[in-house]
């Protein structure tokens, strides 16, 4: 036995580690939205806006304008909750550009880009984790309003697709964010832009009011605006009654923006220096 | 003919008007330190991320193990480790999770992963730690655990971008052993640094980098050796003699003596060591008190003084220029 207490020396791995072949392009994008995932649990406020925030609209639209808009407020739950379902994934979406901001800044993204693996797998990993965030969003959206008595009348297999389709399109949308997340200059440039992007698009749509009494001009852009088209398709998948053409325009134009912004994204990137 | 693990051949990467890197030349063979050192804003990191497939470079060409950095950076990926010169792990994330994230993203699979975190953090010394989220790190350990993410697997060639800038002596130490056990274990390493004392400990040779441009290279003993074969360093009793002092070092040792920021301190290259008894005896018969006089080796910051013209740490002419 000793008297003195030594220094632990810090030893180093002599022992050489192989290098094996690099993950597929499916399994480095799955490790890496894992790391998006342990960070949501690490700081759990990353989700005050799919959990609080769709409450608050719910309570507040409902109660304040549903005896105004449709007589009663049950009346108004069953036609609005559809709309701030989607408004709130929607808006959950621009939460991607600002995040791959602040963390494309740090120096884990070198390290990322040193790695012998699929050059976007970064950026789906992300894309993909915010799909949790999604779920979150449309759990808790569906079970405040059905709490204050929202019923729909489809089944559940109805109900998932509306979900479903509103997932598939926030992902699609998030690529618009990552592509502004990747070029904008700062985090605060980006939700300036995102914002001013997304009133426009929940605010000026079908969600809390038939359009029917707007006037012409922007009738013109609610009947165009995509989120209409989606509002419309989760309502009617909500009331077991899918509106096909509505469905297939939504989804013609979560694939229109795929289309356009993911290799945009990638591309943008691959050029981040 | 020896091989070579980096080689880079009129290196140019311009940001704007800001040339950068301006033409650099590197030649490191396999299985030895080389070190890059400058000072701040020399081009360090510029050169580093263009080697390491980060950046395109605008001219010139860069060859890892023989594969092209850019035709061939995917190779080139599958042969480096890199440490970044800020933090390149998650600071959400805890130890372990950081090396089984690095790991699993090298292509071991989960249970490997586990292992190898796991080793890892025990051999350097950060198994407390191992639950913490890396942001509570101390700077040193922030530095292991850098350093650990990027030997997952063992590079053939690491790059580490000023590993030990605002560490403590004793976290420097232990830096030092963990890059000197790699070398052992046949990794190349290339590394930066602001340090003279780094790269004269570590490097088996040493590029001196100004500006974009390499302005000397060869081992730390060439280094010295082109400033003369050793060095005079004198301590006036009084400073106001030090104009006198300097002549008569300029007559006597037939060379140009530096001015240091110390302002009673004369240094100068010395051919030959002989000649400064007769440099003592003239400056007593000319009234010079002397409080400190030595012939030493030079110290690499000698080196760079007379290399550059300014001193390592003096940023004050660049920011002016
Ligand atoms: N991304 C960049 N955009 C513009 N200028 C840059 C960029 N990166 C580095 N520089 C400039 O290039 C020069 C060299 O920088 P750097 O390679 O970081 O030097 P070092 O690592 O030696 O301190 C500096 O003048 C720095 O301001
Ligand atoms: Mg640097």
């Amino acid at each position: 036995m000793s008297t003195t207490t030594l220094e632990r020396p810090v030893r180093t791995v002599a022992a050489r580690v192989e290098r094996p072949e690099p993950p597929s392009a499916l399994s480095a994008s799955l490790t890496l939205g894992w790391r998006s995932v342990l960070k949501i649990r690490r700081i759990p406020e990353q989700l005050f806006d799919v959990t609080f925030q769709p409450v608050i609209f719910i309570v507040m639209f409902v109660y304040l304008f549903g005896g105004a808009v449709s007589g009663s407020t049950t009346e108004y739950l069953q036609f609005v909750l559809p709309g701030i379902l989607v408004q709130t994934v929607v808006m959950a979406s621009l939460y991607t550009g600002i995040s791959l901001n602040t963390d494309i800044g740090k120096g884990i993204f070198d390290r990322f880009r040193s790695l012998p693996i699929w050059r976007p797998a970064a950026l789906l990993g992300a894309l993909l984790a915010d799909g949790i965030r999604y779920v979150v969003a449309a759990v808790v959206c569906l079970g405040v309003g059905m709490a204050m008595g929202f019923r729909p009348d489809g089944t559940v297999a109805d109900v998932v697709a509306a979900c479903l389709l509103v997932l598939v399109f926030a992902f699609s949308l998030s690529w618009i964010f990552a592509f502004l997340g990747l070029v904008m200059r700062s985090a605060g440039a980006v939700q300036g832009v995102s914002l001013l992007a997304m009133f426009p698009l929940t605010f000026a749509s079908n969600v809390f009011v038939d359009p029917s009494t707007m006037p012409g001009w922007l009738r013109a852009w609610v009947d165009v605006n995509p989120v209409s088209q989606l509002v419309t398709a989760v309502r009617s998948l909500m009331a077991g009654a899918p509106d096909a053409g509505a469905v297939g325009w939504s989804l013609i134009g979560c694939a229109a923006l795929v289309a356009v912004f993911a290799p945009l994204t990638v591309r943008a990137y691959r050029r981040k220096a | 003919m020896t091989t070579l693990a980096i080689e880079a051949h009129g290196l140019v990467k311009t940001f704007g008007e800001n040339r950068a890197v301006d033409g650099v030349d590197l030649a490191v063979r396999a299985g030895t330190v080389y070190g890059v050192l400058g000072p701040n804003g020399a081009g360090k990191t510029t050169t580093v991320r263009m080697l390491t497939t980060l950046l395109r470079p605008d001219g010139g060409s860069a060859r890892v193990l023989g594969h092209d950095v850019v035709d061939d950076a995917d190779q080139v990926r599958r042969l480096i480790g890199l440490t970044g010169q800020y933090a390149s792990v998650d600071e959400d994330l805890t130890g372990t999770e950081n090396l089984v994230l690095q790991s699993r993203l090298v292509g071991l699979s989960r249970s490997q992963s586990k292992r190898r975190a796991a080793e890892l953090l025990e051999n350097f010394d950060l198994t407390e730690a191992a639950n913490r989220p890396v942001k509570h790190f101390s700077g040193g350990m922030r530095r292991r655990i850098d350093l650990a993410a990027s030997i997952v697997v063992t590079p053939d060639v690491l790059f580490l971008d000023e590993p030990t800038t605002g560490l403590d002596p004793r976290s420097r130490g232990q830096v030092w052993d963990i890059v000197r056990d790699l070398v052992a274990g046949g990794t190349t390493v290339l590394l930066t640094t602001q340090y003279l004392d780094e790269a004269d400990q570590l490097a088996d040779r040493i590029a001196v980098i100004d500006r974009g441009t390499v302005i000397a290279e060869g081992t730390s003993a060439d280094l010295k050796a082109s400033v003369g074969r050793s060095s005079l360093h004198l301590r006036l009793a009084d400073e106001t003699q030090r104009d006198l002092a300097e002549r008569l070092v300029a007559q006597t040792l037939d060379t140009t003596p530096h001015r240091t920021p110390e302002a009673g301190v004369i240094t100068a290259p010395v051919a030959d060591p002989d000649v400064v008894a007769d440099l003592m005896i003239r400056l007593r018969a000319e009234g010079v008190g002397i409080d400190e006089i030595g012939v030493q080796r030079p110290s690499l910051d000698e080196v760079f003084l007379t290399l550059t013209g300014h001193a390592a740490d003096d940023d004050t002419e660049r920011s002016a220029a």
